[in-house]
């Protein structure tokens, strides 16, 4: 347990009256990935923010390589990482000048500051724009800096916050090969997000955040299997009867159906799924009820998310659309459908 | 359970809060030489006043015992720059806050003083340019240092120790609002009855009795007469002892204010 690099216990932190994190338990061994994954408002930004030591929690504990967070936070900021939702550059440096200044901050010495900007730009393919004033990046280009500068500390322990919200599929990607090497090196990753598919590639085990609170937690598979075997998903042309059609077919299943009524679909968790089939078809055609579409599959992260909370994961939360725009932060949706 | 047994934070070494000040200091200048309109915008406002007062109010005011006005408008000139740049420090800091660099330098092992001392020393530096050029705008139309070289250095000297104490004062403001606009508004109002209800302008002699009392209470009064001495001539002591009164007192409350809401800024 010595081992941990990152052990959170009983953590809680309150805004008035808004428990922002309620009681949460995490636990990273050295070297993994840990991924925080739930809607906007979970709690996830919080956590990070008490784990780098920008917030005092309100209760509970926490250890960052070794370090308390409160009482050795001095300490800590030399061995961690942060990169969060907004690229955190200065539009009015240069790449490199950024990448300098941080590592200045860091006390590497003028020397060596300029060699580790060389490495993160090279890293991050910028060393072309290396000269360029931030103000003509690109959304991509300026979290690519961004991350390079959190790294330009050689960090043990590494936060990214939501690191690709925004981003085009391509920067995405991208930006998941990058990681996913830095991971290779041995550095511990906590990572937020929202998008299900990010915490599926890149996370060694996952905490799923809701309310403030952990509501589960596992390697995808384990959060897969908590759904129970397959899925079947039938969708109906009349989406007002959605909930008649989870009736008919309810009793088939190896657990309660979820109904997603806006998308007139029924997801079953089903053991054995392709003999029930031709079941499904005649009960539903029984009822009267049209089908335009049924489909046999393996459980997403979203069917996990959608089973423990019983809502679907709202990536799209309302407070974004009410929020200042901010440059770099366009919103996409996350998936959709299966 | 006990795992952080053993880790002893390491000591940081005292030069690391003037070298991490420095970098800050050095990043925020950057941002002059990057936009150099914002330095033009800047500037362009204090000379309009040296103009406006030399020529268009100059004739209309009488002060006694001074043969050119803008002798006397100068010292005023001069406070207001200051105060008004320092007035920038709160926008800054509040932009710095809106686009995540303050949780960015917060983060890191940097001396904890850096991004505010950094803010204000900055500042200190643009008020130092536009009072050199305030300067040359004033020789130009006429202005004279008339008590000698050491006393005007002094002049300098003061001006941007004031406009130091107005940048905390700024800097606790533009904490707090944590917004730009707001900031920026926030920053500007209560600024402009000190520097117009002083002696910037004209003798505090002139104004209503009620106005008197506070005029001649008003560090902005007390610095311009010391301003006044110091390019001008005449006694000293008393209004240069007051004005870094003043400045220390300023310091002393703002600065433990705007650490404090620095500290929380993240709140």
């Amino acid at each position: 347990m010595g081992d941990d690099a990152i052990r959170t216990e009983d953590l809680r932190r309150s805004f008035g009256a808004i428990k922002a994190v309620d009681g949460v338990d995490l636990a990273a061994p050295a070297g993994t990935v840990l991924g925080l994954l739930g809607p906007n408002g979970a709690g996830k930004t919080t956590i990070v923010r008490i784990l780098t030591t920008l917030l005092v929690p309100d209760g509970g504990s926490a250890q960052v390589a070794g370090y308390d967070v409160v009482r050795d936070a001095e300490a800590l900021r030399s061995v961690i990482g942060l990169a969060g939702q907004y690229a955190a550059v200065d539009e009015n440096l240069t790449g490199r000048e950024n990448l300098e200044l941080v590592g200045r901050l860091y006390h590497l010495g003028r020397d060596e500051a300029r060699r580790r900007a060389d490495e993160m730009l090279e890293r991050f393919e910028l060393t072309e724009a290396a000269n360029r004033t931030v103000k003509t990046y690109s959304g991509g280009m300026r979290r690519r800096l961004d991350l390079g500068a959190s790294l330009i500390g050689r960090p043990q322990v590494l936060f990214l916050d939501e690191p690709t919200t925004g981003l085009d599929p391509r920067s995405r990607f991208s930006l998941w090969d990058v990681i996913r090497e830095l991971v290779s090196d041995g550095t511990t990753l906590l990572l937020t997000t929202q998008y299900l598919e990010e915490a599926d590639r890149l996370a060694d085990h996952i905490a799923v955040i809701d309310g403030g609170r952990v509501i589960a937690e596992g390697t995808t598979d384990q959060l897969k299997s908590r759904v129970g075997g397959d899925l079947l998903a039938v969708r109906v042309t009349d989406r007002d009867r959605t909930a008649e059609a989870a009736a008919a077919i309810a009793d088939l299943g190896s657990g309660a159906p979820q109904v997603v009524a806006e998308a007139g679909e029924v997801s079953l968790p089903v053991r054995e799924g392709a003999s029930l089939l031709a079941e499904v078809v005649r009960r539903l055609d029984a009822a009267g009820l049209e089908i335009s579409d049924l489909a046999l599959r393996r459980p997403t992260l979203d069917d996990v998310f959608l089973a423990l909370t019983g809502h679907v994961a709202e990536v799209e939360a309302d407070q974004d659309s009410a929020g200042t725009p901010r440059q770099g932060r366009g919103r996409r949706p996350a998936r959709s459908g299966a | 359970m006990s795992t952080v047994a053993g880790r002893a934070a390491p000591r940081r070494p005292l030069r690391w809060t003037f070298t991490d000040a420095a970098a800050v200091t050095r990043r925020n200048l950057y941002r002059y030489i990057r936009v150099p309109t914002l330095l033009l915008f800047s500037t362009i406002q204090p000379v309009m006043f040296v103009l406006l007062f030399t020529y268009v109010f100059g004739g209309a005011i009488q002060v006694p015992g001074v043969d050119h006005y803008v002798d006397y408008l100068m010292a005023g000139i001069l406070a207001q720059t200051v105060i008004f740049g320092s007035t920038q420090t709160g926008v800054g800091l509040a932009e710095d806050m809106s686009r995540g660099m303050i949780d960015r330098f917060r983060s890191l092992p940097m001396a904890r003083s850096a991004v505010l001392a950094g803010r204000t020393l900055s500042d200190t530096v643009r008020n130092l340019f536009v009072v050199m050029l305030m300067l040359v705008v004033g020789t130009l139309v006429g202005f004279r240092f008339h008590a000698g070289v050491v006393p005007a250095i002094g002049a300098v000297a003061l001006a941007l120790a004031f406009g130091l104490a107005f940048s905390w004062i700024s800097a606790f403001i533009g904490l707090s609002v944590r917004d730009v606009e707001s900031a920026q508004a926030a920053g500007f109002v209560w600024v402009f009855p000190l520097v117009f209800a002083s002696s910037a302008f004209v003798p505090v002699e002139s104004m209503p009795g009620w106005l008197q009392s506070f005029a001649r209470i008003n560090p902005v009064t007390v610095t311009v007469n010391a301003l006044r001495a110091l390019t001008l001539g005449g006694p000293i002591t008393k209004p240069l002892l007051q004005s870094l009164a003043w400045i220390a007192a300023i310091l002393l409350v703002f600065v433990p204010l705007a650490v404090n809401r620095y500290r929380r800024a993240a709140g």
